[in-house]
C-alpha cells in the first residue's frame, strides 16, 4: 500500500512538472496563437476565392498589436472582414491589460514583428521612434483633421491618433437630481456644480445622509436599486485603477502649471497646484464607499460596479467606461452625466472636460515593403470603408480625428455628447498633458506615494517629493 | 555493445544537445552580451560597455530588493525545512491516514505560483480587512504573507523528500541505538539527522534557490507594493527591464549579477551540507 502510494505520488509529481513545463511554454504563444489560427484559416479558405484580389494587393500581411483590450473582439471581426474582402491576411493581437510595452518589446524582436503598433504619446514615441515610419505621405494622414492629432518628430509624422477620448467626473443624474429636490440640499440643480467648493459641499452633504439620498433617489426613479455607500466610488490604487489618479487626475495640476507659464512641456515641474491636487484626492478618499486604508487593493472593476449598481454618485473615469456601466444592466443613458473635474483653481467655472488621445498608430519602419503597403491599405480601408467606419464609430464607440467619419458616422456614447455640449457652451477643454509626464516610473512613484498617504503610512510630503523631485530625476534619466 | 554505444553516443545526445543549446546556452550568452548593450528590442542592440553595471548601484530599489530577498530566503529556508521535517517525522510513524495526510500536504505544490499568489492575496486581504488594513499596508505584511504562502506551497514537496530519506534509514541502526539506551532525542540527533543529510542537502538547495529566484508569487501577491518595498530581486529585474524605458540593459546587467549570486550561494551551500553527509 505504502509503495503504491509513493508510486502514485511520484507519478503525480512527474505530471505536475510536465504540466508546469507545458504551461510556461504555452503562455508566451497563447495570445499570438489565438489569432494566428484565425489568420491561417481565413487565409486558406480565401486562397482560391480571391486569388485576383490577392494579386492586386500584393503579398503583404498585416500584423496589428492592439492596445485596447476592451475592443479586441471588434478588431478581430474587422480583420476577418478585411481578409474576406481582399484576401490579405490580417492578424490582430491584443496585449493583456497593462502589458502592452512588454508585449511590444518581445514582439518587435521577432522576425514577424508587428507591422502596425501603438504608442501612447511623446514619451512613448521617444522609445520607439527608431521603429516608426514617416506617415506624412500616407492616405490616412491626409484624412486627419488637424496636426493636433499627430505625433511629430521634426517634420516626420510618426504617429496618428485614431481615437479621441474624454474623461471627467461621471455622475448619476437621477440621484443628483433627486438630491437637489431634498430639504436642505446645497444646490437646486446639478448645473450649479461648477467649482470645487460646491462639489465638496454637495459630496459632503450626500455622504452625511446616504440612506436619505438613496431613499429619495429610489422614490424618484421608482426603483429600489439605489443603496448608496458613498458619494464617490472607491479610489482604487490597484494597478487596474491607479492610472485614474496618478495619471488622469495628476493631469490637472500639471495642465494648470503649464497654462500658467505658457509652456507645453518641462524638465522640472514646480507643483504650484499640488494643494488643489491634494484637496480633490482628499475628497475622493473621504467621501468614499470605502475606508482610505483599503484603497490599495480596490480595482477598477470595483469602482465600475459601485457606480453601475447604484452604490455611488460620482465616478472619475472617461468615455471608455460607458459600455461597462451599461452592461451591468441597471443604469440607462438617461442616468449618466459627466462634469469637469473641479480641483479648486481660480476661474475653473469655465473649465471643460479633459479631452485628448493616448492611442497613436505607428507603422513599423523595419517591416518589408509589401507588409507596409498592406498595412497602409488596411488602415485606409478601416477609416474609409463603410464596414470599417461602422465598426469604429458604432461597435467600438470611438470618436476619431478623421474627416471621413463626418458623414453620419458619429458614436451614440452619451459621454461624448456631453463633451461636445461643454465645448458648444464655450468651456475650455483640458488638454491631455499627461503624455508629457517624464516616464512610467514617475507615475508609479506618485501612485505609490498617494497610496501611502491614503492609508496613513506616509504623509503628503511624500507625494510632493515624488511629484516634484521625481519629475526632475526621471526627466534627467530619460532624456 | 560498449563500442557501439560509444560510436553512436554523439548521435543520441544530439537532439538533447541541440535543445539545450537553443533553450539555454544561446540565450545565456546573448543575455550576457546584452548586459553590455543599450537596446529596445533584443535583436537590435548597441554596445556600450560597462555603463549598465555602473547604473545598477545608483538604483536604490536594487539594493533594497537584495536585502529583502536575502532576509526572505533565510526565514523561508528555516521555516520550510523545519516544518517539512517535523511533518515527515510524524507521517513515518505509521499513524492512521498517513497516505491521505501526505497527499493533502503535497497538493498545494500542484498549483501554479501566480494562481497561489492571487488566492492568498484574497485570503489575506479578507482577513486583514477586519482590521482595516490590506496586504500592501507595509512591507512587513507583504513579507509575512509571502512567507506563509511559500511555506504552504513548499512544505509538502520537501516533506516527500524527507519521508523518502527517513524511510531509507536501516531499521537496525535505530534499533541498535535504542538497545544501547539512546533516548529518542539522541536517536534523532545522532542517527536520523546524519542519515537524512542527503535529503537535507537537496531540500536546502531547493528552498534556497527557490527563495532567491522567487517571482510569480511575489508578482501576484503584492507586485512590490507599497512603493517597491516588497519587491524581490527577480521582480526588480523584471520591472527594470520592462518598466523603465532605456533601462533594458540595466535590467539585463542585474540579471547577470543575480545569476552569479545565486550560483555562488547554491554552490557554497552544496559544499557545506555535502560535508556533513555520512556513508551507510
Amino acid at each position: 500500500m505504502k509503495k503504491r502510494c509513493v508510486a502514485m505520488l511520484t507519478a503525480l509529481a512527474m505530471t505536475a512538472t510536465m504540466f508546469a513545463g507545458c504551461g510556461s511554454s504555452d503562455e508566451g504563444t497563447a495570445e499570438a496563437g489565438k489569432t494566428e489560427a484565425g489568420k491561417t484559416e481565413a487565409g486558406k479558405t480565401e486562397a482560391g476565392k480571391t486569388e485576383a484580389a490577392k494579386e492586386e494587393a500584393g503579398e503583404g500581411e498585416v500584423y496589428y498589436l492592439n492596445f485596447k483590450p476592451e475592443q479586441d473582439e471588434q478588431w478581430q471581426e474587422l480583420a476577418a472582414a478585411y481578409t474576406d474582402e481582399t484576401g490579405v491576411p490580417v492578424t490582430v493581437v491584443t496585449a493583456a491589460s497593462g502589458t502592452y510595452e512588454s508585449t511590444l518589446k518581445a514582439e518587435m524582436a521577432k522576425t514577424d514583428a508587428p507591422t502596425l503598433f501603438q504608442v501612447n504619446g511623446p514619451v512613448g514615441l521617444a522609445s520607439w521612434t527608431d521603429y516608426c515610419m514617416d506617415l506624412s505621405g500616407t492616405d490616412i494622414y491626409s484624412h486627419v483633421k488637424s496636426d493636433d492629432f499627430v505625433l511629430k518628430d521634426g517634420d516626420a509624422v510618426k504617429g496618428i491618433a485614431y481615437v479621441i477620448e474624454t474623461y471627467g467626473l461621471i455622475y448619476n443624474k437621477t440621484v443628483l437630481d433627486a438630491y437637489c429636490g431634498m430639504d436642505g440640499a446645497v444646490i437646486a440643480s446639478a448645473d450649479e456644480i461648477n467649482n470645487f467648493a460646491t462639489l465638496k459641499a454637495v459630496a459632503d452633504d450626500i455622504q452625511s445622509r446616504l440612506a436619505d439620498v438613496s431613499a429619495a433617489a429610489n422614490e424618484a426613479a421608482g426603483t429600489d436599486i439605489y443603496a448608496l455607500e458613498g458619494a464617490f466610488t472607491s479610489a482604487g490604487m490597484d494597478s487596474s485603477s491607479d492610472w485614474r489618479f496618478k495619471t488622469h487626475l495628476a493631469n490637472l495640476p500639471v495642465y494648470y502649471e503649464y497654462q500658467n507659464k505658457g509652456i507645453e512641456t518641462t524638465d522640472a515641474i514646480e507643483g504650484t497646484y499640488l494643494d488643489q491636487y491634494k484637496q480633490i484626492f482628499d475628497l475622493y478618499i473621504t467621501d468614499s464607499t470605502c475606508e482610505p486604508s483599503m484603497i490599495a487593493t480596490k480595482t477598477n472593476d470595483d469602482a465600475t460596479a459601485e457606480f453601475a449598481l447604484g452604490n455611488a454618485v460620482f465616478y472619475q473615469n472617461g468615455t471608455w467606461a460607458y459600455q461597462g456601466i451599461i452592461d451591468a444592466g441597471l443604469l440607462t443613458d438617461e442616468d449618466l452625466g459627466m462634469m469637469p473635474i473641479y480641483v479648486g483653481v481660480e476661474g475653473e467655472e469655465n473649465q471643460g472636460l479633459c479631452t485628448g488621445s493616448e492611442n497613436y498608430w505607428c507603422i513599423n519602419k523595419n517591416a518589408s515593403e509589401e507588409d507596409i503597403k498592406a498595412t497602409e491599405d488596411f488602415l485606409n480601408w478601416v477609416i474609409t470603408s463603410d464596414t470599417g467606419r461602422d465598426s469604429m464609430a458604432n461597435a467600438m464607440g470611438f470618436v476619431t480625428p478623421f474627416d471621413t467619419f463626418d458623414d453620419g458616422y458619429t458614436t451614440a456614447n452619451p459621454f461624448v455628447e456631453q463633451a461636445n455640449q461643454y465645448i458648444a457652451d464655450g468651456k475650455t477643454p483640458v488638454a491631455w498633458v499627461f503624455s508629457t509626464m517624464p516616464s512610467e516610473e514617475w507615475k508609479n512613484g506618485v501612485g505609490a506615494a498617494l497610496t501611502e498617504y491614503a492609508q496613513g503610512t506616509g504623509d503628503w510630503e511624500l507625494v510632493k517629493t515624488a511629484f516634484v523631485e521625481g519629475w526632475a530625476t526621471e526627466y534627467a534619466v530619460t532624456h | 555493445m560498449q563500442k557501439s554505444i560509444k560510436k553512436y553516443f554523439p548521435l543520441f545526445a544530439l537532439p538533447t544537445f541541440v535543445a539545450f543549446t537553443i533553450g539555454f546556452i544561446v540565450p545565456f550568452i546573448m543575455g550576457i552580451y546584452l548586459s553590455f548593450c543599450e537596446f529596445t528590442t533584443v535583436t537590435d542592440a548597441k554596445f556600450v560597455g560597462l555603463s549598465n553595471y555602473a547604473k545598477i548601484f545608483t538604483d536604490k530599489t536594487f539594493v533594497h530588493a537584495l536585502w529583502y530577498t536575502a532576509l526572505f530566503t533565510i526565514v523561508s529556508v528555516v521555516l520550510i525545512n523545519v516544518i517539512a521535517f517535523v511533518i515527515a517525522m510524524l507521517l513515518t510513524k505509521g499513524i492512521r491516514g498517513t497516505n491521505i495526510f501526505r497527499t493533502v500536504f503535497f497538493m498545494p505544490n500542484l498549483i501554479g505560483g501566480i494562481v497561489l499568489g492571487y488566492i492568498w492575496q484574497l485570503i489575506l486581504n479578507g482577513i486583514l480587512a477586519n482590521f482595516g488594513k490590506t496586504l500592501v499596508y507595509s512591507e512587513a505584511y507583504g513579507f509575512w504573507g509571502l512567507v506563509i504562502l511559500m511555506c504552504w506551497q513548499q512544505v509538502g514537496y520537501m516533506m516527500i523528500i524527507y519521508i523518502a530519506g527517513i524511510q531509507n534509514i536501516p531499521g537496525e541502526l535505530i534499533e541498535a541505538a535504542k538497545i544501547d539506551g539512546a533516548t529518542s532525542g539522541q536517536v534523532l540527533r545522532h542517527v536520523t539527522l546524519p542519515m537524512v543529510m542527503p535529503s537535507i542537502t537537496i531540500c536546502t538547495f531547493l528552498t534556497l534557490t527557490n527563495g532567491f529566484k522567487l517571482f510569480d508569487q511575489n508578482l501576484a501577491l503584492t507586485n512590490g507594493a507599497p512603493s517597491d518595498m516588497s519587491q524581490m530581486l527577480a521582480l526588480n529585474i523584471y520591472d527594470t527591464f520592462y518598466g523603465r524605458t532605456g533601462w533594458e540593459g540595466v535590467g539585463q546587467a542585474k540579471a547577470v549579477i543575480f545569476f552569479i549570486l545565486v550560483a555562488l550561494i547554491a554552490m557554497g551551500q552544496n559544499y557545506l551540507t555535502r560535508r556533513k553527509e555520512v556513508q551507510q
